[in-house]
């Protein structure tokens, strides 16, 4: 008990510091900017975070981030590098903002809701098949075939928001709007809409999938090590599909959230770059589902109260950014001294730390026959 | 369909493609330099942004372009400065510090321009233009190719320096080296850090001209977020030429072209929505990839997390 | 009766080169016991000895990679420090190392000029090219320097290597770490004739070997070493006039006869075991067969070809030879990890040759890796989930995809405790293991669900004496209760001690095979050194 607890404590800390480190780097660049930042951070707080309001849209804010965090775990932790997530969220949002008014209509609300959550799912799913077949049967690097896949997505969401699925009403091409009444319900009196719960389960879900499920096992030992998982007489190219698969739905889904819970409609070229914003987070989390609610949120709260706070410095809110940028790069950075210095265990609930890790440098004399001299690949293992 | 041959159409199409490939081919050259030698700078997108911001900040604040080109250069090789001491030197994970420096480039860079020129939106003037004599009489080529800024000659003969470099100079073979067999060149007694180091370097400061160039030369202007992706299509250019550097030149006019040709297209009269125009170079490293997806094209030690001989 | 006959008493010139009383420990391992090697000018120095016996090591000091404990160098009669291989290179040591450092895309040129300019500019071609023909018409090659390194055959490769050992002029001497490991005959014959020049260029050469035949036929000289000391010593004397057999004869007995027995009991492992009285068991049917099972070797792995054996239930069958030479593949090729590209393996009749590593495993077959941590393991993952690595899924660990945490955790304590595995706890990473108690995790996994046929892949390679004992004992006990069993191993009195059956392999192929009766040690250590292609 008393080691969990431990340990707890440790991934904690580890979590945390980086992010301090990442707000006084940031502390530094307003200063520079001639702004104050203990303001800026008082503010960012009390709007994210204090303030009831403003805690209830980081919550908002936070239920497609869990989607795709969730979906993102599931691939990273299987090794696969799915750096598509935007065009998946996108495409999955265009194609529910642009259904989901004819189906309104024809329908009514909750079968509506059901089938334009199954074809965001299926239409996210769908756009990793290509770069999951690549990698899995021909090797070919899933960072580059998932991005260009991405950009494609980002395109056709376009097109067709401004093409098929635009709104006759004129002004700024944009789908027809979801009356509010007709997206999904309040919880519980609050603002929180239905999709923040569905995005919590999905992240509990992906938890459990991922910890108690012979799938999600047979995906960490392909993450792992892919040379024991052959020996263990599991099939790569199959489990590669199902990550991938698995990953772009969750993905796809959230951009269903975004649309029937917050926007309602897709104007055209909308593009919060949610998923590269995801990456650090759940990196930091050390791709831990629910370590990744607890910071998916706590981005929230600082991503809605920097907005808030940007906005009364009379600054860009992309400087959030540079703040999450900042924390992945401190993270990388204490994961290497750690191990360095050997400083106790560290707190990886399993596998993936030693992907993050740095190769143990050249290789020195080892006990009788000699190696030639290279640094160790790591996951160099493919 | 006779309109497609007009002077006009061909004449924008490939002067058009020549200044939107420009970007691409400097940032291709840096970045095929730096995957012969075993780095992948997923960052490279960031290399561009920050060489962008601070040639579009000197160039507006000295009224000089070449003063903005090379401040390109510094910014870019700046940025690449961390990816060469975390991950060559220090051996952390390329991709996430690659992801990092991209989002701090993005984020940094809107900061700063929203925070000195929110207000002004302030422009540069029009790019100079050098006239080759003789050459720039010719119809339609004379005014698209060869009535461009200087630097795009610079970027040209550049891709046959690199790949002679590559070819014909012991750093060259170095580098070769360094990504196809990194202890073979250590048992040469190279250092395959130093090697790794000066490629990644190399790759941010021509990734930083790329940056420079798009918003000297291309918009005349810097807004955030402005390389749209450029940096990935670099990498793949880089890729896809397999080493051989001329052929940046290709892959960068082709994807320069398809991104210019909406604009082209909109002079006769014919409108296409510049979406499809832009998904066209993804679509088409898809359709490559697919159809060659046998073919390896990269480096045997490309430092990514899963080839071996990450050193 | 070793003979130690001494340069002195032949009035030869004085030695180039000597290292005297040279050793080199490891922890738990002396690697080099007091050596001592003379290396002469313009001639051929073979060092012969198995796997382990401390050439590499002995190399590696004079190379300047390792720092002898005691011992010194003298170079023409004058005390000399090797610090660094840079010292080595400039004292005129050229090496070329087994594992080829080629660079497979560049040029023969390119690959010789790599590192040699010291410099970023360009490159001086043509002078680069005249001393490659120097050294191609020293060494007699047939390539041009434009060739790509990669497309060369393994033996001409090797000449590259040999030239960028020689490239810096000045060298005096030159060590070849087992030239001849993957060499066909006919690359070996070009190796004959590159000694035969190199010799007349007045080099020194040191010829690192486990072949017997080769020490003999290309060396001028023959040190042996065995376990870390030198156990024989061959002058040119000796070996003028003597037939091939008489001299093999000799060196075996220097190698595997009685008194190397006794010498070898200084070190970590036993003294060779009494020979067993193997009462003939009553054997089963055919458990295991393997046919006509080919493999294509690649740039860096050898291939096989033509493998056949056979296991019946309640043997053990043993396979011998110097690691590298084909095992670790058959091994695969039975476990279905990889597809021959011509053969066949059956299971008790059955042929499963196109089934995958799971199929295999629901007929009971098994496969012990010797790559515990790269293969074995999923070194992240805690104690227990490695034990039902090979189950995922399957009842009683998981129900409906779900997994049953206190099933596998008691399944995992069980096989803890019936093979000894020294672990605090099941939960902890594998990692936290030492090797011999991860050893007898794969074991236990492997062998727990009473499996029909195993594969062992060098099972007690770096453990102690107990723990290799009890893993003995584990497959001996398997076997009388049914077991087949084939156990690779590079160590031969561990097959005598275990196997009832012994086969050797060499360069992919089988070499032969011998039962187990007196005098196999000797049988099987000839088989090893002989060529590939003699039959048993």
């Amino acid at each position: 008990m008393r080691a969990r607890a431990l340990r707890l404590g440790e991934a904690t800390l580890v979590a945390a510091v980086p992010i301090v480190l990442a707000l006084v780097v940031n502390g530094v660049l307003l200063v520079a900017l001639g702004r104050d930042p203990f303001t800026f951070y008082a503010d960012m707080f009390e709007r994210g975070l204090f303030a009831w309001e403003g805690f209830q849209e980081s919550i908002i804010r936070s239920a497609p981030l869990l989607l795709i965090a969730a979906g993102l775990i599931v691939a990273f932790r299987a090794n696969l590098w799915n750096l598509g997530a935007d065009g998946q969220f996108l495409l999955g949002a265009a194609l529910v903002a642009g259904l989901a008014p004819s189906l309104l209509d024809a329908l009514g609300v909750w079968p509506m809701l059901l089938i334009t959550m199954a074809i965001a799912a299926l239409a996210g799913g769908a756009w990793t098949i290509i770069p999951a077949i690549l990698r899995g049967r021909y090797g070919v690097n899933e960072i580059i075939t998932t991005l260009m896949m991405s950009f494609i997505g980002i395109g056709v969401a376009n097109v067709l928001v401004k093409g098929p699925f635009k709104t006759d009403i004129g002004g700024v091409a944009r789908t027809d709007v979801v009356p509010f009444d007709e997206r999904f319900p309040l919880l519980f009196g609050t603002r929180i809409h239905l999709g923040f719960a569905i995005a919590v389960a999905a992240i509990l879900a992906v938890h459990v999938m991922m910890t108690r499920t012979s799938l999600g096992l047979r995906l960490r030992v392909l993450g792992a090590n892919p040379r024991a998982a052959l020996h263990a007489g599991l099939r790569p190219v199959r489990l590669t599909l199902i990550a991938f698969t698995i990953s772009g739905a969750l993905i796809g889904l959230s951009g269903s959230v975004e649309i029937l819970g917050v926007q309602g409609s897709f104007r055209a070229d909308f593009n919060p770059a949610y998923g590269l914003l995801v990456i650090p987070l759940v990196f930091l989390a050390r791709l831990n589902a629910i370590g990744s609610l607890v910071l998916v949120i706590a981005f929230s709260v600082i991503q809605i109260g920097g907005e808030s706070a940007a906005r009364e410095a009379d600054i860009t809110s992309d400087l959030v950014f540079v703040l999450v940028g900042l924390m992945l790069l401190f993270m990388a950075v204490i994961e290497y001294l750690r191990v360095r210095r050997g400083l106790g265990m560290r707190f990886v609930p399993d596998e993936v730390a030693e992907r993050l890790r740095p190769p143990t440098g050249e290789g020195g004399a080892p006990a009788g026959e000699p190696e030639p001299a290279i640094g160790a690949g790591k996951v160099g293992s493919r | 369909m006779s309109e497609l041959l007009s002077q006009e159409f061909l004449t924008a199409l490939i002067s058009g493609g020549l200044v939107a490939a420009m970007p691409l081919l400097f940032a291709s050259i840096g970045e095929l330099v730096s995957e012969q030698a075993g780095v992948l700078n997923v960052s490279l997108e960031g290399y561009m942004l920050f060489g962008a911001y601070l040639a579009f900040v000197i160039a507006y604040n000295t009224g000089s372009e070449w003063l903005g080109m090379l401040a390109g250069i510094v910014a870019g090789a700046a940025g690449s400065v961390i990816m060469a001491v975390l991950c060559v030197r220090m051996n952390l994970d390329q991709i996430v510090i690659g992801i990092a420096i991209i989002l701090i480039a993005e984020g940094a860079t809107s900061l700063l321009h929203d925070a000195q020129y929110a207000e002004s939106r302030p422009s540069l003037g029009d790019p100079s233009e050098l006239e080759i004599p003789l050459l720039s009489e010719i119809p339609i080529l004379g005014e698209s190719v060869f009535s461009q800024h200087a630097i795009v000659y610079v970027g040209i003969a550049l891709a046959f320096v690199v790949g002679w470099m590559l070819r014909r100079t012991s750093a060259g073979l170095s580098v070769r080296a360094a990504g196809e067999r990194p202890e073979a060149l250590d048992a040469a007694g190279v250092s395959v850090t130093a090697t790794r180091t000066w490629a990644t370097l190399w790759a941010g400061a021509l990734a930083g001209l790329g940056g420079a160039y798009l918003v000297i030369v291309g918009a005349g202007s810097f807004t955030p977020f402005i390389t749209q992706g450029a940096g990935f299509i670099a990498i793949v250019i880089a890729m896809l030429s397999r080493g051989r550097a001329p052929w940046t030149i290709v892959g960068a006019v082709l994807f320069g072209m398809s991104l210019s040709i909406a604009t082209a297209l909109q002079l006769i009269g014919v409108e296409i929505q510049t979406d499809y125009v832009q998904m066209l170079p993804f679509i088409a490293v898809i359709v490559i990839l697919v159809l060659f997806a046998r073919r390896s094209y990269l480096p045997s030690a490309l430092a990514l997390p899963y080839v071996r001989g990450e050193k | 009766m070793a003979a130690e006959t001494d340069s002195r008493a032949e009035g030869q010139a004085s030695p180039l080169c000597e290292l005297l009383g040279i050793t080199k420990t490891f922890p738990g391992v002396v690697a080099n016991d007091r050596v001592d090697l003379k290396l002469h000018a313009g001639e051929v120095h073979a060092l012969l000895g198995e796997n382990g016996a401390g050439k590499s090591t002995l190399i590696n000091v004079l190379s300047g990679m390792y720092r002898p404990d005691a011992g010194a160098i003298r170079f023409e009669g004058r005390p000399v420090r090797i610090d660094s291989p840079r010292a080595a290179i400039e004292l005129g040591i050229g090496t070329v190392y087994q594992h080829l450092t080629l660079v497979p895309t560049l040029s023969v040129l390119e690959n010789l000029m790599l590192g040699s300019h010291g410099g970023t500019g360009r490159l001086d071609l043509s002078a680069a090219r005249a001393r490659f023909a120097e050294l191609a018409g020293l060494l007699g090659v047939d390539f041009t320097p434009g060739a790509r390194a990669g497309g060369l055959a393994l033996g001409q490769q090797q000449q590259v290597e040999i030239m960028k050992a020689l490239w810096r002029q000045g060298s005096q001497i030159l060590i070849l770490d087992e030239p001849t490991s993957m060499l066909t005959p006919q690359g070996y014959e070009e190796l004959r004739s590159v000694l035969e020049n190199l010799r007349a260029e007045g080099l020194a050469v040191i010829l690192i070997t486990h072949k017997l035949h080769e020490a003999i036929e290309l060396g001028d000289r023959v040190t042996v070493l065995r376990a870390g000391r030198v156990v024989g010593l061959l002058s040119p004397r000796d070996l003028r006039g003597r037939g091939e057999e008489e001299l093999s004869a000799r060196i075996v007995e220097m190698m595997f006869g009685e008194e190397a027995a006794e010498l070898g009991d200084a070190v970590e492992v036993e003294a060779g075991p009494v020979p067993r009285k193997l009462t003939r068991r009553e054997l089963a049917g055919v458990a295991l067969q393997v046919r006509g099972l080919a493999l294509d070797g690649g740039d860096e792995a050898v291939g096989v070809n033509d493998v056949d054996l056979e296991i019946r239930s309640g043997e053990i069958v043993g396979v011998a030879g110097v690691d590298g030479n084909g095992q670790r593949e058959v091994a695969e090729l039975i476990a279905g990890q990889r597809s021959p590209r011509a053969g066949k393996v059956l299971l008790f009749g059955e042929d499963v040759t196109r089934l995958g590593v799971r199929e295999r495993e629901r007929r009971g077959l098994r496969h012990v890796t010797d790559d515990r941590h790269g293969e074995g393991t999923v070194a992240e993952l805690d104690v227990a989930t490695n034990t039902v690595l090979k189950r995922i899924g399957t009842p009683p660990f998981w129900r409906a995809g779900a997994e049953r945490r206190e099933e596998i955790d008691r399944f995992a304590r069980g096989l803890v405790e019936r093979f000894d595995v020294r672990t605090p706890s099941v939960r902890i990473r594998a990692a936290t293991l030492s090797g011999g108690n991860v050893q007898k995790l794969l074991l236990a996994r492997e062998l727990a669900g009473e499996p029909r046929v195993v594969v062992f892949n060098k099972p007690t390679h770096g453990l102690d004496v107990r723990t290799a004992e009890f893993v003995r004992d584990q497959i001996r006990e398997a076997a009388a209760a049914g077991l087949a069993a084939l156990v690779i191993s590079t160590e031969i009195e561990e097959l005598v001690d275990l196997c009832d059956r012994i086969i050797v392999m060499s360069r992919g192929e089988v070499t032969g095979a011998v039962e187990n009766a007196a005098g196999v040690e000797e049988r099987i250590g000839a088989l090893m050194v002989a060529r590939s292609g003699s039959g048993s």
